[in-house]
């Protein structure tokens, strides 16, 4: 019986884990680039690039603004074009990733902003490429701003996550779901919340220490 | 090694924007190997100017040749190249606040790829010229002002370059760490033979470092030339303020707050501020004032300094016997080739015993 419920727990969080960590990794792939585009395009900055960065930035907000459920319901025939099915956890992970892109993406670009301008003047005064500038520069100094960022990521896709459960993906958010409120398990519903939280402070945790150990700005 | 040929900038002018004559118009040239001074108020165009010189900030027109070449003409990867050639300093240090003190001034190493072992044996000596070996693995956090800006300086440095721009890099700082950082400014360019261009809007950091010096005032340049003269003999009255500042705050505050503006009311004693400059000593010119022309004064204040080894004094005293004998004082000193002036009025009960 328990020992039911632990491995019906263990498989939906691994599946969980799987879908985020999956899309996470995705989303900063495609969205870090694109966040650090978005934050050097502007208008007098080191790519210069104003209708690209007024182009992404529109992308990036309309995606943002749709609310996820109806993301991933809408992105159906794309999902099923690129795994191949829209159901299972696998398929989860496309709209995952869509919805994690420009999230990323504005959070990175946050994080570069935040790096003072008088950090690139330097560099530029030492005679650094552009490129230079964003690996040894603006990159470094938003590292701590990053994994914040990426922590808060990460704690929103297993939200996510969820919601995709609940159109057939998998993961906790399935369980909680299928046992928990259509089966009348509410001992199965209590252990699905308790390992969400369990495991959303864990990363929250882990995340705010890790990034205070890397910022060196205060000490 | 600089020459500025009718340098203008002119910002903004894009799209409905408001434009913003910064540069109008700036001729100089730098010698090989000298510490050159620019001065102004705030807004003056200080900044703006100093950008120009390693092409941070390019120029609407006018032409910038540093070392012979017109820099304007270099390409990107030229342009690169020419940059590791000129050093910069910055008022706010602009240190990577995620590196250590090494991997700080490494870094203008790394960016020309120069080889890990060799960036070692050159950063060693930046961080013992600068005094901060025993700060290497420290993170710019972890430091002073003053120190901080040593990291500056040494990463400034570190790449060998033949000018070093140095933009209000004291202006940070609190007095005494203004000094050393001055000092050690003055240390370098002697022993590397650096041209050195240093920004400032205080006469004292020109005073102590500079060898000649220009005053740029909204977009142009006033008045230029060897310190000392600027210093004795300040032609415009940007420079006459200026200088008047610095000798201001060269006043203790508790006489500061007791002097006012003329005309003096009854019983008021002038205030006399005389300028000793060159080889007129200061006591014969007191006793004199004293026996030779019979002037009572009471000294309220008075400094000499030492402008490129040359002495600069300044005294205040106050006339016991009123404006007629403020105006024989000045009339006696003025004799002795020196100046004099009125600057205000005292109660002479106000005046702090002694
Ligand atoms: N990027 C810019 N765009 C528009 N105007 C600018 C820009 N940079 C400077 N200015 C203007 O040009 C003028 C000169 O600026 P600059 O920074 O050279 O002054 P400064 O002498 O260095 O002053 P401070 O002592 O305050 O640093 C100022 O009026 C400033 O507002
Ligand atoms: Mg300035």
């Amino acid at each position: 019986m328990s020992t039911q419920i632990l491995s019906l727990l263990a498989n939906a969080a691994i599946e969980t884990g799987y879908m985020v960590l999956i899309a996470l990794s995705i989303g900063t792939l495609l969205g870090g680039p694109l966040g650090v585009m978005l934050a050097t395009s502007g208008r007098g900055e080191l790519f210069e690039a104003r209708v690209f960065n007024r182009v992404v930035g529109g992308i990036v907000n309309a995606t943002r603004s749709i609310p996820f459920i109806i993301l991933a319901v809408a992105i159906i025939p794309f999902t099923r074009m690129v795994a191949g099915t829209s159901i299972g956890t696998s398929a989860a992970i496309v709209p995952l990733t869509v919805a994690a892109t420009p999230f990323i993406a504005r959070i990175i670009e946050g994080a570069v902003r935040g790096v003072d301008s008088g950090l690139i003047e330097a560099a530029q005064a030492m005679g650094a490429k552009p490129l230079q500038i964003v690996f040894k520069v603006l990159l470094p100094e938003a590292l701590p701003a990053i994994v914040l960022g990426l922590t808060l990521t990460t704690v929103l896709l297993i939200g996510y996550s969820a919601m995709v459960g609940a159109v057939g993906g998998g993961g906790l958010g399935d369980l909680g779901i299928r046992y928990g409120y259509q089966r009348f398990r509410p001992d199965i519903m209590a252990a699905v919340v308790i390992v969400l939280i369990v495991v959303v402070q864990l990363i929250q945790t882990a995340g705010d220490r890790l990034a205070r150990r890397l910022n060196k700005r205060v000490r | 090694m600089i020459r500025l040929e009718g340098l203008e900038k002119i910002y903004g002018g894009g799209r409905g924007g408001v434009t913003h004559h910064a540069l109008k118009g700036i001729d100089l040239s730098i010698d090989k190997g000298e510490i050159f001074g620019i001065i102004g108020r705030s807004g003056a165009g200080k900044s703006t100017l100093i950008r120009t010189i390693n092409r941070l900030e390019d120029v609407t027109g006018g032409r910038v040749f540093v070392d012979g070449v017109d820099i304007a003409t270099l390409s990107n990867a030229e342009l690169t190249i020419f940059r590791r050639s000129v050093g910069m300093v910055f008022q706010h240090f602009n240190l990577l606040s995620s590196r250590t003190v090494y991997g700080n001034v490494a870094l203008p190493l790394e960016l020309a790829k120069v080889p890990k072992d060799e960036i070692a044996k050159r950063v060693q000596p930046m961080l013992e010229l600068v005094g901060l070996t025993d700060k290497s693995d420290r993170y710019p956090s972890e430091l002073s002002g003053g120190q901080k800006q040593r990291v500056g300086i040494a990463r400034a440095l570190v790449a060998e370059p033949k000018v070093l721009l140095c933009d209000e890099v004291t202006s940070a700082l609190d007095p005494e760490t203004t000094q050393q950082i001055l000092d050690l400014l003055r240390d370098i360019n002697r022993r590397m033979s650096l041209t050195m261009v240093v920004i400032t809007h205080e006469m004292s950091v020109v005073r102590d470092l500079c060898d000649r010096v220009a005053v740029i005032d909204d977009g142009l340049i006033v008045e230029s030339g060897n310190v000392f003269d600027v210093f004795v003999k300040p032609a415009h009255p940007t420079t006459q303020a200026l200088i008047a500042n610095e000798i201001e705050a060269s006043l203790p505050k508790s006489l500061r707050r007791i002097i006012h503006d003329g005309p003096g009311g009854p019983g008021e004693n002038p205030v006399v501020k005389i300028v000793f400059t060159g080889p007129n000593a200061y006591d014969p010119i007191i006793s004199q004032l004293s026996r030779t022309a019979g002037i009572d004064f009471n000294i309220l204040a008075g400094q000499v300094d030492y402008i490129q080894n040359r002495p600069f004094g300044i005294l205040f005293v106050e006339a016991k016997g009123g404006i007629d004998e403020a105006e024989k004082a000045i009339a006696f000193v003025q004799s002795r080739n020196l100046k004099a002036e009125v600057i205000g009025y005292v109660d002479p009960d106000s005046v702090p015993a002694g």
